[in-house]
């Protein structure tokens, strides 16, 4: 039951510590020497240019790619013995849209730990699904192959995914890239709902103008890490800066961002 | 012509039925691995296994002779065990080529169906070496290990053939498989990351797929032959993809196909040829082989769902496609008599929207006889005119297009 799943020691063990984390590919390193606690119960951004390593921050610390060096705990274990405490919102160019499942078919998948091993899918894990969707504002789009979904709804279908899996802490790989007005609302709502709830959300985000609007803390992430904490502290023009080197046009419109952000 | 087709079916025997009991039972015990091949877009597996197999097959085979040779096992035994030692050595170089798949594309940085092409070749190149170097003291024939042919179902035990029996157990054990494993073999299809963080060994579920595709291609092969075996891998279900959008219905539909085609082909091997080649002069070609047939058909099955399938068949595609162009004419009509209305509604003077229709391409004047004949536009002497509904349908289009206009 949720309520019990979120058991007091939550408050003490962070829900992800990185440890001097490495990540190469093909002897390149991609990130480097990652030291990372998250808080309990906040939202926080991944920011940094293309190419700084912010999917695969998430993809080693889940063990779907391969660590050089470095432990990540999750809530103090290791990632295998608390799978059902994390959600993973992979990007959403990363699967086969023409798969000839339904939205809700989808939804269902995030139950299928729950469901157990050779056993079928039952109405209640069916109802669950609904609920999810719902949530969202896409029950009506329940029974829809997911080729026919427009990007927006394809990334809800994924968030109502990760929220059937009733996790503590969540990992989002850009969920807000392509989708439209509404679904980027109906995401930071679920965000709020989530954090309401004393869960954690890590998300990949790429559009500095809203960080301040939508986050509690940032991770800013290039290779190495620049800067994390809070917003107030931590999302500078210095840092962003440093973040971005010369790449960055906005850099002489972060004061402007971050401005906005804090008055907003 | 039809009475010629009955004549050749008239000689239809419990011999041809037998023929298509189990030609129909390989094609549905083929066509669910393959289902998830073409789900995984690894279509081509099927074909490679069916070439990499040969080196297990051959170290299964020598395995069995040599122990019989030892004294480890009797004659009878070695006999009746052979088809699980083939299994098992099947089984183990579907997993193995899978394995060595991956290796060579992550250690050669090459796409998968290149890593794949270069595994295939090899083993099966090792495969014929193996052959050739113990020729000598066994005797393995290539074609009896790999090719059986549908037309030689035997009676074996109480009046079934044993190839009928053999297809039956297969496709039994095939279906148990994915009933069990449906939503594992799908989740790590469709997401394996997802399934990996599930606690779901994407990976793993590759592998026994492989495995499960590899033993289902030997025992196919031995009973029905590799034409039709590798057919029915694929073709059934890349049918069935056209004409479905849920997966518990595609397979289902790709097991009828299975079914369809396996009956269609053999009815077709006996009528076709000696209809066609008596047409073209050569009346002593009376039949076709049934496996070959059953590949035309399967051929014939898909094209006929490319061009007619409901949703993503060409001939609806292009329907649609003409439907919406039609459509967006019409609109655009609407739209440019009102504007044009509007625009002599402001300069005060009565100029009859003319111009908008006068001239414009053949689509254009469609687009305007079909307004006329649902009474949104009315020809007057002095052109096309809106009527009140088509004024309403226009300043409709008008307020919905400014509501999409990009902000």
């Amino acid at each position: 039951m949720p309520s019990e799943s979120v058991s007091p020691d939550v408050t003490v063990v962070p829900p992800l510590s990185i440890h001097d984390m490495t990540v190469a590919y093909q002897r390149k390193p991609v990130i480097w020497d990652i030291d990372y606690v998250a808080p309990t119960g906040k939202l926080v951004a991944i920011v940094g240019p293309n190419g700084a390593g912010k999917s695969t921050l998430i993809n080693a610390a889940l063990d779907l790619i391969p660590r050089a060096s470095g432990q990540v705990q999750f809530y103090g274990g290791p990632y295998r013995k608390q799978r059902h405490r994390v959600g993973y919102v992979p990007q959403r160019e990363s699967v086969d849209w023409d798969f000839p499942v339904s939205a809700l078919d989808v939804v269902v998948m995030g139950l299928y730990r729950k469901v157990g091993w050779c056993l079928p899918v039952l109405p209640r894990h069916r109802h669950t699904a609904l609920t999810a969707l719902d949530r969202v504002g896409m029950a009506d789009y329940a029974h829809r192959q997911i080729r026919r979904l427009s990007g927006g709804q394809q990334q809800r279908v994924f968030l109502a995914r990760a929220l059937v899996q009733d996790a503590d802490l969540y990992l989002m790989d850009e969920p807000f890239t392509g989708v439209d007005a509404a679904t980027e609302r109906a995401i930071v709502e679920i965000l709020r709902e989530l954090r309401s709830l004393g869960k954690t959300a890590l998300v990949v985000h790429h559009d500095l103008q809203t960080v301040a609007e939508y986050f509690d803390e940032v991770i800013l992430l290039n290779m190495r890490l620049v800067a994390t904490g809070p917003v107030a502290t931590a999302f500078t023009t210095d840092n962003l800066r440093k973040t971005y080197g010369g790449r960055l046009m906005l850099v002489e419109q972060t004061d402007r961002i971050i401005g906005k952000g804090t008055s907003g | 012509m039809f009475v010629e087709i009955q004549h050749h079916l008239s000689a239809w025997g419990s011999f041809d039925t037998w023929i298509v009991i189990t030609a129909s039972l390989a094609a549905m015990a083929c066509a669910l691995p393959g289902v998830f091949l073409v789900l995984r877009q690894q279509s081509m597996m099927g074909d490679a296994l069916s070439h990499t197999v040969l080196p297990g097959i051959v170290v299964a085979f020598l395995l069995s002779y040599g122990l019989r040779d030892a004294a480890w096992i009797s004659p009878s035994t070695q006999l009746a065990t052979l088809p699980l030692f083939l299994f098992g050595g099947a089984v183990v170089l579907g997993v193995v080529s899978a394995m060595l798949t991956e290796f060579v594309q992550r250690l050669g940085h090459v796409e998968s169906s290149a890593a794949l092409g270069v595994v295939f070749t090899s083993l099966f190149a090792f495969g014929l070496l193996m052959i050739r170097l113990k020729a000598d003291s066994v005797h393995i024939d290539p074609d009896c290990v790999l090719y059986g042919n549908v037309e030689t179902v035997k009676l074996g035990v109480a009046g079934i053939p044993r190839a009928t029996a053999m297809v039956a157990g297969l496709l039994v054990v095939n279906l148990i498989l994915v009933l069990l494993f449906y939503k594992e073999l799908t989740i790590s299809a469709f997401d394996p990351n997802l399934a990996t963080t599930l606690g779901i060994r994407a990976r793993l579920m590759h592998y026994a797929l492989m495995a499960t595709t590899a033993a289902t291609l030997v025992a196919a092969f031995e009973s029905v032959g590799s034409i039709l075996v590798i057919t029915m891998l694929v073709a059934p279900t890349a049918t069935a993809s056209l004409l479905t959008d849920r997966l518990p219905t595609r397979i289902v539909v790709t097991l009828a196909i299975a079914f369809t085609t396996a009956l269609l082909g053999h009815a077709m091997a006996l009528t076709l040829p000696a209809l066609v080649f008596s047409r073209l002069g050569f009346p002593e070609i009376k039949d076709a082989s049934t496996a070959g047939m059953m590949a035309v058909v399967a051929g014939m099955l898909f094209s006929l769902a490319m061009f007619f399938a409901p949703r993503h068949g060409m001939i609806s595609k292009a329907l649609g496609q003409t439907r919406l162009t039609f459509r967006l004419a019409c609109h655009d009509q609407l739209r440019s008599l009102y504007q044009a209305e509007r625009a002599a509604a402001l300069a005060a003077t009565f100029e009859p929207a003319t111009w908008a229709t006068r001239h414009g391409s053949m689509l254009q004047h469609l687009a305007t006889w079909s307004l006329i004949f649902t009474h949104q536009v009315t020809r007057t002497s002095h052109g096309h005119q809106l009527t009140s509904r088509g004024r309403q349908s226009a300043e409709q289009l008008m307020k919905a297009g400014n509501e999409h206009a990009p902000a």
